[in-house]
This record gives structure tokens, C-alpha cells and sequence, in this order.
């Protein structure tokens, strides 16, 4: 049994002049003032990693820094699962009694802290180093190739994802901590420019600084806690070239394996944070998670189904499209807002029912996924 | 990695492919190891494939992360199904579409030569 006590989020685009552990630490402030917790009484800690500064004991490095001495620290990378992997074992973790209070953090000064090269070819080497990496392969490549299969099979159309960005950046209009927040329309995604056919600037998430943090908790803290239900991972591949059939991956797998954990099935959810790094991602996602049948995500979209006043309401903070990208800490902000969302405290992006709630992560090109159900306590 | 079983492939600056075939399970792979990945047996044999495929999936890349690769913007980076069993990806003529039957052959990109598909003369 555990709880999501506190959340802390900073807003997402340029902080000049703050670096990784800046950023981490002024969201972990917010996750645990909002836990309403001192910092001594956190006794775990769980951290990402950041491209703009490697190291190989960061969340040692982090614990130092913040001024807290855990019993149990270490850092977790599963790429853009990470956030949701860390969340996880934190679940495991205060299950197990080995600590009462985990802070799950990640920020980076990933926009302001190195080129936009440097950003780009530092997230490619996802890739195989022999196979992939001498071809020029970038990350949108990789979600090219996967776009131009997925739409093959499945009849989906360029003008399809565009719904995905335009529906992300209509959330973040709402969000004063977004980095995007200029509504789009599916023309303006199909004007802007080409990055790696057939996906345009506006499919691809930005480049960000920022970061989030929670805390997990053995006991709720205060009446705003929300209960994790039951999660689970699936890795089923690292690259592209050996990605398995399109009909059933990854997600579906650890979605399956939740359902099992939580006793939750796809239809009682309320609320869904999906990963979102290109509009390719989301649709293919919604899809595989049985959220949306398979080539109909974007009708749904149209529809109004994912909007804030729909049946399920999807990314209200405007996801990683819109919202940002600072790398471990940007599928973070999708759990903050799912949290507030279901506490009842996203203020004016306020949703009518959030009870049941579902998290979903993908690292890689598709290849490792994190499902988690959470459920409002009470 | 290098000459496994004596035979070099373009990774290793030889104008070839060269994938692994596996005598226990009968699986293919492209990416070369010591084992078969499918089935965990030892030794898989090495083969040059023919270079001959059908197009998976296709990108062209427009934005490119490198300066060296800039210099060769666009360029189209497929995934090819190769005629032995196994995928592997690779540059293609910009016009390719999935499903297109393709044979390689090796063109410069960057500061090596790389596999370039184009399609198949009927």
C-alpha cells in the first residue's frame, strides 16, 4: 500500500542560470511542503539522471546537496519511464516498510544547459552504436520510422496526429507553467517544419528546463492523497530495428500485468496521463492501451472525448507537446497534474471526475513501458 | 564485433551485409553476438546477406544532430525486411515506400560507406 502525498512541479521552458540540482531541489521543496512534511523526515530518495550533468551517484549527489540523509538513495534510468519506473519502486520500496517517506525527483536544465545539437545527439544514442548511430539516426527519426508503419497499417493520417499536438497545446492554454502556450490548429502543425518525415516541428515535444518531484508515502499526510493501485513494466526491445509486431508491444503487456496488480480494468478509468514525446507516440499509445481502438485515437480527439470536459480527460497540463520536455522530470509533470486533478485541486483546469486515474510511460522507442493505476482515497 | 567469424560488413568498413543465422532455433539476427538472442544457443553462423529486401518503414530526416550529417540533409533512413529473415536499417532512395521490393548497394555518408536501398528494377 502506498500514497502519492505531495507533488511539486516548476513551470517548464528557460531557466537561465539554473542548473540540474537547482531545479531538482526547487521541486522537491514544493513535493514535500505540499506533503506537508519537513525535509528530515524523508528517508528515501529516488532520482533520474541528467544529460546536461552525468554522474554515476546523482541521487547521492542530490541528498548531499538538499541537506537530507536518507537510508535508502539511489538513481533509476529507464529513459522517459524513468518517472514512473522511480514511482514504482517508491511503491515497493514504502510497501516492503524499508522507508516511510520516498521523494521521487528529477529536473534538468536541459534547454538552457547545452546546444540544441548537443540536447539532440545526447538523446540519440538510444540507438545501436554500430547498426543505427553511423546512419545520422535522431530521436524524431526514430519515431518517423515508427509513424510511417503505424500509419501504414492502420490508416492513420498526418492530419490525424496533428489533433494530438493541437489538443495538448489547447490544455496548456490553461496552464501557467507550461512552456507553450499559443493555441495551434492541425494547419499550423502541417505547415511547420519538416524534422524527420512524416513528423513536422509541432509533432515533436520541446526541449525544456525544469523539474518535478513527489513524495510516496506508507500513510496519507493530509486529506489530498492518492492511492497507488497496482503498476507494472513490460520491456520488450531497445531499438527500433528490433521492434517487435505493431499489433501487440509493450504497453499493452504492462498494462495487462497492472490490471492484474490492481484489480482496475481499462474502462473504469477516468482520467489517463499518457506519454506524449510526439503526437505519433500518443496516438499509438491511446491505442495500444485499449483508451481508443486501433487507427480512431484522433477521431476521438475531434470528438472531444480527451478534452478536459470529456469522458477522459488526457494530459489537462498539456503533456510533453506543450507543457515541455526537461527529461525525467517531463512525464513527472503528467503524475503531478493527474494528482491535483484527483484531489480536486487543478483549479481552473479542473476536471469533474478523476476518481480513477491512469499513468502510462514509454522510454526508448517504444520500448520500455510503466503502467500504474492510481484511485482517489475515500 | 570486428570480422567475427572472419567475415567483415560495412560497420567494419567492408561494402557488405552480413547477418547471423542460428543452427539450434533457426532464427536470424542482424545485430552480431556470440549467441543466438532468440534462443540463447552458442556460435551462430555468420552469412554476407544478398541485399535484397522489402521496405518496413521509412523517415526522412531533415534535421540533423551532427554537422557532418547536416551536409547530407535529406536523407531517408529505412528499415528494410532483408530476403534472409532479419531487419536492419539503412539509407534508401527519397521516394521509397513500404512494402517496395529493394536491393542494396553502398554509398558515402558522413566519413564512411553505408548500405543505400533502391528499388528493385522489375
Amino acid at each position: 500500500m502506498s500514497f502519492i502525498t505531495g507533488v511539486g512541479l516548476t513551470s517548464f521552458g528557460r531557466h537561465e542560470g539554473s542548473s540540474t540540482l537547482d531545479l531538482m531541489s526547487r521541486a522537491a521543496e514544493l513535493a514535500i511542503a505540499d506533503a506537508g512534511l519537513k525535509r528530515s523526515e524523508i528517508d528515501g530518495v529516488l532520482c533520474g539522471y541528467s544529460t546536461v550533468q552525468p554522474h554515476i551517484m546523482l541521487a547521492t549527489v542530490f541528498a548531499e546537496h538538499f541537506g537530507i540523509t536518507p537510508s535508502y538513495a539511489h538513481a533509476v534510468q529507464v529513459g522517459g519511464a524513468t518517472g514512473l519506473a522511480m514511482t514504482m519502486l517508491a511503491h515497493i520500496i514504502v510497501g516492503a516498510g524499508i522507508a516511510r517517506h520516498v521523494l521521487v525527483v528529477g529536473g534538468e536544465n536541459r534547454l538552457t544547459g547545452q546546444s540544441r545539437d548537443a540536447a539532440i545527439l545526447a538523446l540519440a544514442q538510444v540507438g545501436h552504436p554500430a547498426y543505427e548511430m553511423p546512419l545520422g539516426p535522431t530521436i524524431p527519426a526514430y519515431y518517423g520510422l515508427v509513424a510511417s508503419r503505424y500509419m501504414h497499417e492502420y490508416g492513420v493520417s498526418e492530419q490525424d496526429l496533428a489533433e494530438f499536438a493541437v489538443l495538448m497545446r489547447d490544455h496548456a492554454a490553461d496552464h501557467p507553467g507550461a512552456q507553450f502556450r499559443d493555441r495551434i490548429t492541425v494547419a499550423d502543425v502541417m505547415a511547420s517544419k519538416p524534422v524527420a518525415l512524416p513528423l513536422k516541428l509541432l509533432d515533436c515535444c520541446p526541449v525544456s528546463d525544469g523539474g518535478a518531484a513527489f513524495v510516496i508515502s506508507r500513510e496519507p499526510t493530509s486529506e489530498a492523497a492518492v492511492r497507488i493501485r497496482g503498476c507494472a513494466q513490460a520491456h520488450t526491445h531497445q531499438y527500433v530495428t528490433t521492434i517487435p509486431g505493431f499489433d501487440r508491444m509493450g504497453a499493452a503487456i504492462s498494462l495487462q500485468r497492472a490490471g492484474e496488480h490492481s484489480g482496475i480494468a481499462i474502462g473504469d478509468v477516468r482520467y489517463a496521463g499518457i506519454y506524449d514525446s510526439f503526437t505519433i507516440t500518443l496516438a499509438m499509445l491511446l491505442e495500444e492501451l485499449g483508451l481508443a481502438g486501433r487507427g480512431e485515437a484522433a477521431a476521438q480527439v475531434r470528438s472531444g472525448h480527451f478534452s478536459r470536459n470529456g469522458a477522459v480527460p488526457l494530459n489537462t497540463h498539456g503533456g510533453l507537446l506543450s507543457y515541455g520536455h526537461c527529461g525525467v522530470g517531463g512525464a513527472m509533470a503528467h503524475l503531478v497534474e493527474t494528482q491535483l486533478q484527483m484531489t480536486g485541486r487543478a483549479g481552473g483546469r479542473q476536471v469533474k471526475d478523476a476518481s480513477i486515474a491512469l499513468l502510462h510511460g514509454d522510454g526508448g522507442v517504444l520500448s520500455s513501458h510503466v503502467s500504474m493505476f492510481l484511485e482517489r482515497d475515500g | 564485433m570486428s570480422g567475427a567469424q572472419g567475415i567483415d560488413d560495412w560497420t567494419t568498413g567492408e561494402q557488405a551485409i552480413v547477418y547471423q543465422s542460428c543452427a539450434a532455433c533457426g532464427a536470424a539476427q542482424y545485430f552480431r553476438r556470440s549467441f543466438c538472442a532468440a534462443c540463447g544457443a552458442p556460435n551462430p553462423a555468420t552469412h554476407r546477406a544478398s541485399g535484397a529486401g522489402v521496405v518496413f518503414a521509412t523517415s526522412l530526416v531533415v534535421r540533423a544532430a551532427t554537422p557532418e550529417a547536416r551536409a547530407h540533409v535529406p536523407y531517408n533512413i529505412v528499415l528494410v525486411d532483408a530476403a534472409e529473415g532479419f531487419r536492419m536499417m539503412a539509407h534508401g532512395e527519397r521516394d521509397l515506400k513500404i512494402g517496395d521490393r529493394v536491393s542494396a548497394d553502398f554509398r558515402r555518408f558522413t566519413d564512411r560507406l553505408i548500405p543505400y536501398f533502391t528499388r528493385t528494377k522489375p
